[in-house]
């Protein structure tokens, strides 16, 4: 299995989690649940992406 | 003229003087004037594309989506982490296509997978299309903020019709050098002016905390999707099909083939996600502006009649001059990219014997004419800019299947099958437009256009496929032999 599987987690967190997430309550950070739940897949998608992209052959050879 | 009339109109001035200051010295025939003789550095490449992201559609779309729907403008969130993720598998193999055949535009790319100049024009086609109800974003918004800086004495026909002629000016006079410098300054101060407007407005009315309580408990269910028809189904295909679409923008598209190498795409996957979070400055203005400016009839007015409430005059005129920028650099960009996309996917093929000069002049006449139909659509038009944006993006999404199987699948895709998936494609996204569905089922109804467009593209593909392997070799026979067909 490649490394770039894992890809897919943050893209589950957006497609399927929202389904959990939608609510207002509880308001964390000053956001309503369903805002503060959208940020927290953006810094996991740029998390997710580092790794894949450290991990990924194709960005260790030269150019 | 008061205070931030005057703000406003010396940074139009100023882009205009950036604009003619770039053009001097440099030759301009079409590739200047559209890419630059590809000069740009790696800094400019990507001013330009986050120049991208903050335009009205961000700054005033934004905040009146939040203003107006709640929760589903979190999608605006969700739509760009989905778009690099993607990004970082289909760039790379996009670039190296077009480098290995020199291509310039998103046309080109069709032309040359199925070697045919019938679907580069008909992808052009689309593509003007599409830019259309974008730009009429840009210009609406555009026309807002002039109408406001004027305290209303401008009345917004006449606003709209100044937004029209700086934005074709703009763009006759400058071309792509002018836009880098302007996207500069844009960049610099749309980002103060965020985080400023949306910090202040909700301090204004109690902090983050107290606001979102507030809205809440004043309106339930508004701060979470389920309103209007926008329930987590809308949600997820709204989501997918920007997500997918956000690249086939002939803008963006043609973008991609300036990069250095192509793991710059997948560098940019790993940190592009985080400039998402800036829009969380925007959305807070919106829904600041609930509380001070209560009961808008157009929602696209919510953050500047909230600034204009709270702060001084010439706060409001920087906020306004801000504003003029992230209409003008992307607006501009689009306007480029209308006329190049005609004058050379359309009118060159049809002639074959045109100069440069007068493929030139074409893409000129077709800015001015394209800005003019824009125009007649802004004007009688009290939409939502999210909903202009989102009408584009139900058009060119329906690239997305034909693109998608060339890179990954290419011999389940044929030239009658992609043609007949875009138009099929196409004809369902005018016809929900024409009669006012953008929301089917539950379901954004471009996704369903673009569900309809994969079926067909795939069932007509396996029925011509021996007629597809019989054209290209009669092609590819006729090139080796040493002579060519004329195509198309």
């Amino acid at each position: 299995m490649s490394v770039r599987a894992l890809a897919l987690i943050p893209i589950l967190f957006i497609f399927v989690g929202v389904a959990f997430a939608n609510r207002a309550y509880p308001i964390v950070l000053g956001m309503p649940f369903l805002f503060f739940y959208m940020v927290v897949c953006i810094v996991l998608t740029s998390v997710v992406m580092a790794v894949v992209y450290a991990l990924d052959p194709a960005n260790r050879r030269e150019e | 003229m008061n205070a931030p009339l005057v703000i406003i109109a010396l940074t139009i001035v100023i882009a205009f003087i950036l604009a003619l200051w770039s053009r001097a010295n440099k030759r301009m025939d079409l590739e200047q004037w559209a890419v630059a003789g590809r000069g740009f550095g790696a800094l400019f490449v990507f001013l330009l594309l986050a120049g991208e992201i903050y335009t009205t559609f961000t700054f005033l779309g934004g905040s009146g989506w939040a203003y107006g729907t709640g929760g589903p403008a979190a999608y605006i969130l969700a739509y760009g982490a989905v778009a690099y993720v993607l990004s970082y598998f289909l760039l790379p193999p996009i670039w190296r296509y077009a480098k290995q055949r020199n291509l310039i535009s998103q046309p080109d790319f069709f032309t040359a997978q199925f070697d045919s100049r019938l679907l580069g024009g008909l992808v052009a086609g689309v593509g003007v299309i599409a830019l259309v109800p974008y730009l009429q974003s840009q210009m609406t918004g555009l026309g807002l903020i002039v109408q406001m800086a004027s305290y209303g004495r401008i009345s917004e026909t006449w606003a709209i019709a100044i937004a029209m002629v700086v934005l074709a000016l703009y763009v006759t006079l400058s071309g792509v050098h002018g836009t880098a410098w302007t996207a500069v300054l844009k960049d610099l101060t749309i980002l103060a002016v965020v985080v400023v407007v949306g910090i202040l407005l909700p301090a204004r009315v109690g902090g983050l905390h107290a606001m979102f309580a507030s809205i809440a408990h004043q309106r339930p269910g508004f701060l979470q999707l389920g309103a209007k028809g926008m329930g987590v189904p809308w949600f997820i295909s709204t989501v997918a099909l920007t997500g997918l679409g956000f690249y086939m923008w002939p803008h963006a598209f043609g973008a991609v083939y300036t990069a250095k190498s192509e793991r710059v795409f997948r560098r940019n996957a790993t940190f592009l996600p985080l400039y998402q979070l800036i829009l969380l400055f925007v959305f807070f203005a919106g829904f600041a502006a609930i509380l001070i400016v209560p009961g808008l009839k157009n929602s696209n007015l919510a953050l500047l009649a909230a600034v204009q409430r709270v702060f001084p005059a010439w706060a409001v005129g920087v906020i306004g001059g801000a504003g003029v920028l992230t209409a003008m650099v992307p607006g501009s960009l689009m306007l480029m990219t209308a006329g190049t996309l005609v004058a050379e996917n359309l009118y060159r093929p049809l002639r074959r014997s045109a100069t440069s000069g007068e493929i030139q002049a074409v893409a000129r006449v077709v800015v001015w004419l394209v800005a003019a139909i824009t125009f007649l659509f802004s004007i009688h038009s009290n939409a939502a800019i999210v909903a202009l944006l989102l009408m584009g993006y139900n058009f060119v999404t329906q690239f997305f299947p034909s693109v998608f199987l060339c890179l990954w699948r290419r011999t389940w895709v044929t030239l009658p099958g992609a043609i007949c998936g875009i138009l099929v494609g196409v004809l369902f996204v005018a016809y929900f437009a024409l009669t006012d569905h953008s929301i089917v089922a539950g379901l954004n109804s471009g996704f369903i256009a673009l569900a309809v467009n994969f079926a067909v593209t795939l069932v007509v593909s396996a029925l011509t496929r021996s007629w597809e392997a019989r054209r290209m070799a009669r092609r590819s026979g006729a090139s080796a032999a040493g002579f060519a067909y004329p195509s198309d």
